[in-house]
């Protein structure tokens, strides 16, 4: 009789996941947005993808070894930090750039914590900041799309931010990428065919993106140019990083709140800090910002929306 | 004298003002900019907390318990006088390069700290020499802050340009890159002690 009864922890039911799997998932769920950028750009963007990727490894694995720790550099979060991060980055910046973003990125954002999990920033976006705040002037010069050679364009955001009237850019071409601005983030088409896969998966939920995005989009729709309720929230939903940060970055499992409540007020502040920064901060795009501000409240959002256990008093 | 050796060593690195006890963290983040402005205010702070040291310690006796922060404050800004007019009359540059961190000194966490939790209760030699540790402790310090924001902010060493095509970090010369800078070196000697602990 006791034999026939096993006694083990829970959880009984393996989904057949592990990190290294959803990793790799988030990494071709962001290969369209890559293979855009590069037609978009030319080859330079495929470079600084690569260097890096590459740097995001090496890193990782010298960390891990001087710490005496498990060299986990195949598990695909190094990858996923360094392909991000190359999505944040201009198409045209100095071959250096990548490669010391990458390695702050993985050392600063994420090892000094203790590794993967342990980290309370998203090391991708950490490395942008740290980039953005050392050499403006390369984050800042973006080239031309589909022009190969070195000329600079303002992105629709800083135009909009310098007080230029538009030139008009269609919706379709905000939509297919054909603007100035990161490799990763002008392609909204192949952004939104990676996070379909990725929500159709389950690998990520909507409550984070579609919050994130409704709030900016409602909050420069009240607050336009021309007076209340006359802002171009289209406009602010297709340029900038909003897409990327929204599906990608602010969706990282490590850094973000674990109830479906928590998720939805970390949605919300994102746009709130998204939508203040792009229409009154000195910033034109403010959605790695606000990504981090969010992650840095990511511990007390979850203590507050922590789910009551049957049969006890709410808190 | 070897137990006033050690009042003196401890404070340059068992109790470091900056790494280990965490004090004057508002001066440390804000002058450490160049390693000339990190000299200067290290030795400032160095010169007021032996003299208020000994002061203090001085006259112990007589201060009344109740009211002795203010008695404190009293000492600790004479000597703070002093230095400012001292370096507005010496080195003008300097003093406008740490701008309204002399005067603040007064209010110095490290040196209120070692009036209240030392000199207080110890005898004026003990004072002289804690004060003098305290000090030179809170100047490497400053000087390893400084040398590493100066160097990656500015590309540069004491105001010299080291290496040419050399691209500098911005971000060390603003404030985040002061906390960054005192996060890392915090964290990687708390490491080295925990380390040597095990």
């Amino acid at each position: 009789m006791e034999n026939r009864l096993i006694v083990s922890s829970s959880p009984h039911l393996h989904k057949g996941e592990s990190v290294s799997r959803i990793m790799w998932m988030v990494a071709i769920s962001l290969l369209p947005a890559g293979v855009a950028g590069i037609i978009i750009f030319g080859l330079n963007a495929l470079w600084v993808s690569i260097l890096s990727i590459i740097t995001a490894l090496i890193t990782e694995g010298i960390l891990q070894v001087l710490t005496k720790r498990k060299v986990s550099i195949l598990d695909g979060s190094a990858f996923v930090t360094g392909l991000l991060l190359a999505y944040n980055l201009p198409p045209n910046v100095p071959i250096w750039l990548p490669v010391i973003g990458s390695f702050f990125a993985i050392a600063v954002g994420k090892q000094v914590f203790g590794g993967l999990g342990q980290n309370i920033f998203n090391p991708a976006l950490v490395g942008r900041v740290f980039l953005m705040a050392s050499w403006p002037k390369y984050m800042t010069a973006f080239s031309r799309p589909l022009n190969y050679d070195a000329l600079t364009s303002a992105t629709p955001l800083a135009s909009l931010k310098e007080g230029k009237i538009l030139e008009n850019i269609p919706y379709l071409d905000l939509f297919l990428g054909k603007r100035g601005g990161c490799i990763g983030e002008v392609c909204i088409l192949a952004l939104l065919l990676g996070a379909a896969f990725l929500l159709i998966r389950g690998y990520i939920s909507w409550h984070i993106p579609v919050t994130y995005i409704a709030s900016t989009a409602m909050l420069t729709y009240i607050f336009g140019p021309r007076g209340l309720f006359s802002g171009d929230w289209l406009f602010h939903i297709l340029s900038g990083g909003l897409i990327l940060g929204a599906f990608f970055m602010a969706t990282d499992y490590v850094t973000s709140p674990l109830t479906r409540k928590g998720q939805i007020i970390f949605g919300i502040g994102c746009g709130l800090l998204t939508a203040i920064i792009r229409l009154w901060g000195g910033y034109p795009e403010g959605a790695s910002y606000a990504i981090l501000m969010m992650n840095a409240a990511t511990p007390i959002i979850d203590r507050y929306t922590k789910n009551r256990i049957y049969g006890t008093r709410p808190l | 004298m070897k137990k006033l050796l050690n009042e003196f060593l401890k404070g340059i690195i068992r109790e470091n003002p900056t790494f280990v006890l965490v004090l004057g963290l508002c001066p440390t983040l804000a002058v450490s900019v160049s390693i000339i402005n990190g000299i200067g205010m290290g030795i400032a702070a160095t010169f007021v907390l032996l003299g208020s040291n000994i002061i203090i310690s001085l006259i112990k006796r007589i201060v009344p318990d109740r009211i002795r922060i203010p008695c404190f404050i009293v000492v600790i800004a004479t000597f703070v006088t002093i230095v400012e007019m001292t370096m507005k009359a010496y080195s003008p540059a300097l003093n406008r390069a740490l701008g309204i961190y002399v005067p603040l000194i007064v209010v110095n966490c490290i040196v209120l700290g070692r009036a209240e939790a030392y000199a207080q209760k110890a005898a004026v030699v003990n004072a002289f020499f804690d004060g003098l540790g305290m000090g030179i402790g809170f100047t490497l310090a400053l000087i390893l802050i400084s040398a590493i924001r100066e160097f990656f902010g500015s590309g540069q060493i004491l105001g010299q340009t080291l290496f040419k095509g050399f691209e500098p970090a911005s971000i060390f010369a603003m404030p985040s890159g002061a906390l960054l800078v005192i996060g890392l070196l915090l964290g990687f000697f708390n490491f080295l002690k925990n380390r040597k602990a095990q």
